[in-house]
């Protein structure tokens, strides 16, 4: 028992104690910024693996962009990744950021539904579906109830069964040979309930995008309440975009 | 047998690899590996010839350090003997061409499909239709579970046939996680897309399966990387490694029902992965494996505050390791659990860990050595014998001090890194490549063959977790069901990864 008490001394404080502020340690490739320098424009479009950057004006999508950052290394004079981890918004074309502008994304709080934050705003327990996901974005939303991150500590946590959760959280760009099971866990999923898509390979097939393996009828059908951009997503990308459509 | 020897990420002429006929080919190669455990198919796959199919064979001999490669160009209507009916380490492999290319083994003692791909061949086969194992047995029962499990990992379905609580049978259903990568490796032409595919083949195995790719893909384009290309290479492979054993371990706690040590070994993997980020701005480090050059390069600094860490981490892991591995509450768990002979692992053929908790010693680290291993870091394998979940937890724990060991040594002389530049890559024409690498799960294996104009036509992927499945389906059997999750975990193997 002794040396149990030991341990966790030794282990100090972990805790991240304010998630809302909290900085990502080291380099990190978050919500990118373009200037308006005059480059190679061609170049710049061709290069990217995902067709995230188009022209006229130069934008980035962050829901096809995978974060490699080969375009800030290329054309460091036009684009630099800022290190804001708040990525996540409820409308997809808010993830397209223009060259000139430097704000950050926010949700539109006239599209988030009444009932999320009257009936989910205390507590909301989310089911977890890997749909082709290369199981990156996976262990980090297992990362965001660790000792770090604790998100539990908002009434937010992962739940076992579709029967006991308030919504889904799909990742992976959606192999045709999962849109049955997704489907079926959707509707055992009870009354009000939300979707969010997490990670680039959700929310538009990422570096599969063009894949005929992929059946990704399911995003036609239902509405999407949140999309939280990253390859994989930080951990402190999703907990921030959850609470920002949970609360004002 | 005529056959043909080559390195690990050497290069042939397409039309230098031996072309046998089917039964010499077949007797040749199983003659290779008979009582031999040193030898084992790394990859076996075919390539459309016209009408025809060209069946490649590449065998790994760990002691010669060398690889056999042999072919065999068959017609895909004729009825053909199974290599699997006397060697099972050829199952998923003869599964493949036949659900890819309608291959007919007249014993093949399992033809059942594969991952589904969408590119198979009988597409009135799909993954709702599986067709189980089933016993008419009035006293035993199935329990099916998955897809999608009660975590968050990946899915995949498992049917067990139980008798009261005992696991008689399992058998492993997978192709959920299909996309296609194989395919999209040829489609997509530009480089930096074949790299990010490399990087999500499986995310968890991000460096092992992306250095696979660029040190294939630099042996296609006759391009030899310096030392500090080899050196973050090798120095990233051992952070990964330390990262997701750290992760396992916890995992295995969690399994057990052990809060402190679920909760210890899981805050131990932030520091790592973070410093992952430091260097390369991904936890995963993605981004950060380029063929040819490197974006992010290891600075002094970086390499002050790697030591740092690792001196913080290694007391700490201590201290929990310490306990974890004297519980007697945790040992009862995990001794003689789910356990797989040497008998065993030798018929399936596994690789990697999942070889060595059986006292097979099988790690390209070691074997067919590449980057700067057999150089600056010469790997003893660790090697256990019980093939229980002890023995896994055990090679991790262990693997995981060897690799801050190996660490250090690269940081006592870290290179200096030239500015790079995109350089030209330009890959060869009717050319054979293979490349292994030892991830953190075994051994990766990554083939391309180019057309005249050094276009890719074939690109092959295996994970070592397509070797190890079978290893799990094993090692349940005779256990509790109550105990599946924990062997389970202590495997952990990828099911992107073998979906593709």
């Amino acid at each position: 028992m002794s040396s149990n008490i030991k341990i966790m001394w030794h282990q100090g404080k972990q805790y991240i104690p304010d998630v809302t502020t909290a900085k990502v340690p080291g380099i990190f490739r978050g919500r990118p910024v373009i200037s308006t320098v005059k480059v190679n424009e061609d170049m710049l479009v061709d290069l990217c693996p995902t067709h995230a950057i188009s022209a006229n004006p130069i934008c980035i999508d962050l829901g096809k962009c995978t974060f490699c950052g080969e375009c800030a290394i290329l054309f460091p004079e036009k684009i630099f990744f800022a290190k804001d981890c708040k990525l996540a918004t409820n409308q997809r074309s808010r993830l397209i950021v223009r060259e000139g502008e430097d704000q950050p994304v926010t949700l539109n709080p006239n599209m988030v539904r009444d009932e999320i934050r009257r009936i989910f705003g205390r507590s909301l327990k989310l089911r977890q579906v890997s749909a082709g996901g290369d199981n990156s974005c996976e262990m980090e939303l297992n990362a965001t109830n660790n000792v770090n991150f604790d998100m539990s500590r908002f009434g937010i946590d992962f739940v076992a069964s579709p029967r006991h959760a308030d919504g889904l959280v799909i990742t992976g760009p959606i192999t045709a040979n999962m849109a049955e099971p997704l489907e079926r866990c959707y509707n055992a999923v009870p009354n009000p309930k939300i979707i969010i898509l997490a990670g680039t390979d959700a929310i538009s097939g990422g570096i599969f995008a063009d894949s005929p393996a992929l059946n990704r009828d399911f995003l036609s059908r239902h509405t999407i309440d949140l999309y939280v951009p990253g390859n994989p997503v930080h951990p402190l990308t999703f907990i921030n975009g959850v609470l920002s459509l949970l609360r004002k | 047998m005529k056959d043909m020897t080559i390195h690990n990420n050497t290069t042939i002429a397409l039309n230098d690899i031996p072309k046998l006929n089917y039964d010499n080919f077949m007797e040749g190669n199983l003659g290779l590996l008979s009582e031999k455990p040193e030898r084992h198919c790394v990859l076996y796959f075919g390539c459309r010839e016209d009408e025809l199919l060209r069946l490649i064979c590449c065998l790994a001999d760990d002691e010669t350090h060398l690889i056999h490669i042999s072919s065999s160009l068959v017609n895909p209507s004729t009825v053909l003997p199974s290599f699997t009916a006397q060697n099972a380490n050829f199952e998923k492999f003869e599964r493949e061409l036949h659900e890819n290319f309608g291959l007919k083994y007249a014993d093949h003692p399992w033809l059942k499909p594969l991952r589904y791909a969408y590119n198979r061949l009988d597409l009135s086969q799909t993954v709702e239709n599986y067709p189980f194992c089933q016993s008419e047995s009035e006293e035993l029962h199935e329990v099916g579970v998955g897809p999608i499990h009660a975590g968050i990992i990946e899915p995949g379905h498992f049917r067990f046939i139980c008798n009261g609580e005992q696991i008689m049978h399992l058998e492993i259903q997978l192709g959920y996680q299909h996309r296609g990568i194989e395919q999209l490796f040829l489609e997509k032409k530009k480089l930096l897309e074949r790299t990010t595919l490399a990087e999500n083949i499986a995310g968890d195995t991000t460096i092992g399966h992306t250095t696979a790719f660029v040190n294939l893909w630099e042996s296609l384009c006759g391009f030899t990387p310096d030392r500090s290309l080899s050196f973050a290479r090798t120095l990233a492979q051992e952070l990964e490694r330390i990262a997701i054993h750290t992760g396992d371990l916890s995992g295995v706690c969690t399994d057990i029902g052990y809060q402190l040590g679920h909760s210890v070994y899981g805050r131990l993997r932030t520091p790592i992965i973070n410093f992952m980020q430091e260097w390369s701005g991904n936890r995963f480090g993605k981004g950060l494996i380029r063929a040819g050059k490197i974006n992010y390069p290891f600075t002094p600094e970086l390499a002050e505050r790697l030591q740092a860490i690792l001196k913080a981490y290694e007391p700490d892991f201590d201290e929990i390791t310490e306990m974890f591995f004297h519980l007697l509450s945790t040992l009862s768990r995990m001794e003689k659990t789910g356990v797989v002979s040497y008998e065993k692992v030798l018929e399936i053929g596994t690789v990697g860990m999942s070889a060595r908790m059986s006292g097979l010693n099988r790690d390209i680290r070691t074997s067919h050595p590449y980057n700067l291993y057999g150089s600056t870091i010469v790997h003893e394998p660790i090697l256990k014998h019980h093939g229980d979940v002890y023995s896994r937890v055990q090679i991790r724990k262990q693997e995981i001090k060897q690799s801050i060991g190996y660490i250090r040594t690269l940081l006592e002389n870290v290179p200096e890194f030239p500015k790079t530049e995109n350089p030209i890559l330009t890959a060869g024409g009717d050319i054979f490549v293979l490349s292994l690498v030892e991830g953190w799960r075994g051994e990766i294996c990554h083939a391309a063959i180019t057309d005249a104009s050094g276009n890719l036509i074939v690109y092959k992927i295996k994970d070592p977790s397509h070797h190890n499945w079978m290893a799990l389906a094993e090692a349940v059997q005779n256990n509790e069901i109550s105990d599946f999750p924990i062997c389970n975990k202590s495997f952990n193997l990828s099911y992107s990864g073998h979906d593709l």
